[in-house]
């Protein structure tokens, strides 16, 4: 068994329709998705079986979501100080590119070589994996599902199940390929693989990273949660911890956490709590005898506070990493997380992202939507997904010579073709002789409909229109009416 | 201007002319359902617990050595690390002293640099005590001390765990509440709901990911 | 959506909207109501349009069609194009002006008046006044029929298996399919049978379905099968956006099975047009 060292990430290819199409091509990956989102569907409704007790519970974690958003500035400043009274670092930086700058000064400093990874998603905004490996310091993940799509040159597919496309053949045939071990496709044996692994990583490295569930500002304790224990072996084992999380993570009080808590792991997994709750108010004191020397938290922006200037887009900061949205969601459960080729997929990727990288490069995952409101319905903190999916459609098709910028990159999909249309739309629906007009045309004429419409005959039959309008039979039907 | 000036200002301007929100904690959202007969509460532990493979007994406070001796037996563990500095790891010192020919004692007495090698390759089993337990969620309460370092109940393939019965609570809101976690929380706490596990390959859940693949819990009925 | 009644400052954090309380209905049926055709129904599925305006009949309710009516603006709205949707919404609200029920034979048509007319408005309050107004005497058909008419269906037709799909923001904004499994149970002859992954969206979209035909594709095509897995003769909805989603996919594959507005069928079932 040779263990990996670095290990680079293949880039992303083509743009979301074409990955789209490839994707649903795949009958392997159509049907480890639909699988995988059918039983985390299922355990989430079995976890939540009362509907009166769900919804209230939501309605409280989205207010307190919010209520850390309405004072998050101050928040923030309570965290570091109550963080920095315990003794941890805090950094704070606005672009991921900073972010890496930051970690990288602590690796140096520590003079790290090898550096052991915990879940976190925001090192993945950061492509720390990548930036670490291009200076030559190995930094290797540590949960299964990370580890395996590492292994193969992937990107996570799922922001909790970052394997969910691979099923058990497939990661047999990496860990024999990759790792020099016998085949096997019995699960509990690869899981001991990686276990004998990473549990040599985890004895070597000189440097932990892990995300943050929850800072709470009021006593300083950055709260992670895993099933795992390689949250708390990345955390406690190296000499150093760093923990890189987004500015929106804090919440005011501890208490705060508990109906956050029992959302998140019921969301995400239809579990009552993850087997390990860690929370981490500092580093090992003079006389412990464990825990890491050091603690950093590297507070992130990376477009969160532009999210964060309107009001209807701050919403997207409610966002406590449950996956529910994608796992609800029929175009994710089709099409997969890799399609959206960006870090976070899904739902919230597509109301995340364009604020991390600016809409012009996601220009078409507003519309990757059919608004069904699955997303919406099941989000634990109540973000109206649905709306903002919407409102960034606005923005999408704004002029570019608008005068309210509210977001970068915004107006990438305006045509003024598309603009004439709607404004063609817009008048004849609302000019009642126009209207009646083009109903006459359309049901007399009906037999010229053609039979290639574009995309819509990709799938359908040309639709035609019936030979009387509702209008007209509405009239005749009322002036029967009127005689008798 | 440093980063945190321009993200703090950004946020600030966001804000400006709002009030922050209300806070209307409604705390009967986290109690009300959670809540159990005291009778009941070693059952909903047990029922949660269970369900993700951990193993439980009941004994006491007074024949729990025994009953461990006897579990390490069946386990046919070679060696049992403790924490020489606790109450309960002085009762399994006095214990073995008693009865020859049990599984070897190790202390973590010392801080983890010197013996790094030794806890990962060759300490088979812990013994910590906790803090209590939460009903609703089936999960041991863990602050790891001087005494009772955090690796304890991490690094060892099997983690054994005192619990009296007595302090078992409703829920994690009572926890935090009744123990005053705000006014001041360790270096590091815990919650430990069952043995390390995974799901990461095709949702096939599977024991002993990264941290124990047993956890057993001795509770103490009588205390 | 309603989470804009927001008094306070506009860049205030926003919190939920409180729980929705359950919808009250009045007690008696009204005298009359307006018909909200919908420009789908209008178009593509008159038929379906006029067996609503006999159901009501039927129930001794004088049914208003303004024959200046159009659209609900809802294409324009959810393809980001606003203005031009507040432009055909505003079109729409002095010809529904009287203070009587409008009801509406297609869910997310009723959903966009009833849920989104007021996003439209949120800046013009005299507006906003009128569209609240308004939203609280909309209905869906089958909402109206089942809680204001208190229809008693006698079923005439042949046993039949039927499966119901309902719009997804109309169900989840409206709590269509309640409404409409409640009126079919009514009804002796007809077994109504799940399909797999019923909650699930058809694909339809709106301009989703031409935005992304091949998602919206992959999306029809399980429905369509999952609905032929049903052993249904016959598919449901009490939308035509769907409708002519699912119509138009099985058409194009061949298939026999069709859907039918369910206004048509409670119509026919019932010994309309006899």
């Amino acid at each position: 068994m040779s263990a990996p060292t670095l290990i680079p990430t293949v880039e992303v290819q083509d743009d979301f329709r074409t990955r789209a199409h490839k994707a649903l091509g795949d009958a392997q990956l159509r049907n480890n998705f639909r699988s995988a989102m059918d039983s985390l569907m299922t355990k989430r409704a079995v976890a939540f079986s009362d509907a009166h007790e769900r919804e209230h519970l939501r309605a409280l974690g989205n207010a307190i979501r919010a209520r850390a958003l309405s004072k998050l500035p101050d928040l923030l400043e309570q965290l570091e100080q109550n963080l920095t009274r315990n003794g941890v670092k805090v950094h704070w930086a606005e672009t991921v590119d900073e972010a890496n700058d930051l970690v990288l000064s602590i690796i140096r400093a520590h003079e790290a070589r090898q550096v052991i990874k915990g879940k976190s998603m925001v090192s993945e905004e950061m492509e720390m994996n990548h930036v670490l490996a291009e200076q030559g310091i190995e930094c290797l993940e540590s949960d299964m599902g990370e580890f395996i799509v590492q292994l193969d040159h992937e990107k996570p597919s799922h922001i909790i199940m970052p394997a969910i496309h691979k099923n058990a053949g497939q990661v047999a045939s990496l860990f024999h390929d990759k790792l020099g071990v016998e085949y096997t496709k019995d699960v509990d044996q690869l899981i001991q693989i990686g276990r004998k692994v990473l549990r040599q990583k985890f004895f070597e490295a000189d440097i932990g990273v892990s995300g943050v569930n929850f800072a709470v500002a009021e006593t300083g304790t950055l709260l992670l949660v895993e099933n795992e224990g390689n949250g708390r072996m990345s955390t406690t084992v190296p000499p150093v911890h760093i923990a890189v999380t987004g500015i929106e993570k804090v919440v005011e009080n501890l208490r705060d956490v508990v109906p956050l808590l029992s959302l998140l792991t019921r969301s995400a997994l239809g579990q009552p709590i993850t087997t390990y709750v860690n929370m981490i108010s500092g580093p090992r004191k003079a006389h412990e005898l464990d825990g890491p020397q050091e603690v950093h938290l590297v507070l992130l922006d990376n477009g969160r506070s532009q999210a964060f200037a309107d009001s209807e887009l701050r919403q997207t900061l409610n966002c406590i990493r449950c996956g529910a949205c994608m796992n609800h969601c029929p175009v994710y459960t089709r099409i997969g997380g890799h399609a959206y080729g960006e870090v976070y997929p899904g739902p919230i990727g597509k109301i995340i992202t364009p604020h991390m990288v600016g809409l012009a490069k996601v220009p078409d995952h507003p519309s990757a939507s059919s608004l069904c409101g699955a997303c919406g319905e099941v989000c634990p903190v109540k973000i109206p997904i649905p709306s903002l999916l919407r409102r960034l459609r606005e923005e999408n098709v704004k002029a570019p010579d608008s005068p309210n910028q509210v977001m970068r990159g915004q107006g990438s999909k305006y045509s003024r073709k598309e603009r004439f249309i709607w404004n063609a739309w817009a008048r004849l629906n609302s000019s009642p002789a126009l209207y009646r007009l083009f109903g006459f045309f359309a049901t007399r004429l009906r037999n010229l409909t053609p039979s290639n419409i574009g995309p819509w005959t990709q799938n359908h039959s040309a639709p035609k229109p019936a030979a009387r309008s509702l209008h007209d039979l509405a009239r005749a039907h009322q002036g029967k009416q009127g005689d008798q | 201007m440093s980063a945190k000036q321009n993200i703090l200002g950004k946020l600030r301007k966001s804000l400006s002319g709002t009030t922050p929100l209300a806070d209307n904690f409604d705390e009967a959202l986290v109690t009300e359902p959670w809540s159990y007969p005291p009778e009941q509460r070693i059952a909903q532990l047990r029922k949660l617990m269970e369900a993700v493979h951990t193993e439980l007994h009941l004994t006491t406070g007074q024949a729990w050595p025994q009953l461990l001796a006897q579990l390490l037996r069946e386990r046919q563990l070679p060696s049992l690390l403790i924490a020489p500095g606790t109450p309960h790891g002085q009762r399994v010192v006095e214990y073995w002293q008693q009865h020859p020919g049990l599984p070897a004692l190790k202390a973590y007495d010392r801080p983890v640099e010197e013996w790094k090698a030794e806890l990962f390759n060759d300490t088979p089993a812990s013994l910590t005590g906790t803090l209590g337990a939460i009903a609703a969620t089936g999960s041991l309460i863990v602050w790891p001390t001087r005494e009772e370092p955090r690796l304890m109940s991490l690094v060892p393939p099997v983690h054994f765990a005192l619990l009296k019965a007595s302090e078992i609570l409703d829920n994690f809101y009572q926890v935090q509440q009744q123990h005053k976690w705000a006014e001041g929380m360790p270096t590091n706490a815990l919650l430990i709901s069952g043995p390390s596990k995974t799901a990461d390959i095709e949702q096939v859940l599977a024991y002993g990911a990264h941290g124990p693949k047993d956890l057993v819990v001795l509770i103490l009925e009588d205390q | 959506m309603s989470e804009l009644f927001y008094n306070a400052v506009p860049n205030t954090t926003r919190v939920a909207p409180p729980l929705p309380e359950p919808r009250q209905y009045p007690s008696e049926k009204p005298a009359r109501v307006y018909l909200f055709g919908t420009c789908v129904v209008d178009l593509f599925y008159p038929e379906a349009g006029m067996d609503a305006i006999h159901l009501l009949e039927r129930e001794g309710i004088r049914v208003e069609y303004p024959q200046e009516q159009s659209c609900c603006g809802q294409p324009a709205y959810t393809s980001g194009y606003t203005e031009q949707a507040r432009q055909v919404a505003r079109s729409q609200l002095a010809l529904f002006a009287g203070d009587f029920p409008v009801v509406v034979p297609s869910g997310s048509c009723a959903g966009m008046i009833r849920e989104h007319y007021a996003d439209l408005f949120k800046d013009e309050p005299a507006t906003l006044q009128q569209v609240q107004a308004l939203a609280a005497r909309t209905y869906e058909l089958a909402e109206f029929l089942l809680n204001v008419c208190k229809v008693q269906f006698k079923d005439s037709g042949e046993p039949v298996k039927v499966a119901l799909h309902t719009s997804c923001s109309a169900r989840r904004e409206m709590n269509t399919h309640l409404h409409g499994r409640a009126l079919l149970a009514q009804l002796g002859n007809v077994e109504r049978v799940e399909h797999n992954h019923e909650s699930e969206c058809c694909g339809f979209g709106g301009t989703f379905s031409v935005r992304m035909p091949d998602i919206s594709g992959a999306m029809v095509a399980d429905k369509t099968r999952a609905l032929k897995e049903s052993g249904a003769h016959q598919v449901l909805s009490a939308d035509c956006g769907c409708l002519m989603n699912i119509n138009g996919a099985l058409e194009k594959q061949r298939e026999t099975l069709r859907g039918l507005h369910l206004a048509s069928f409670l119509w026919q079932r019932t010994g309309g047009g006899q």
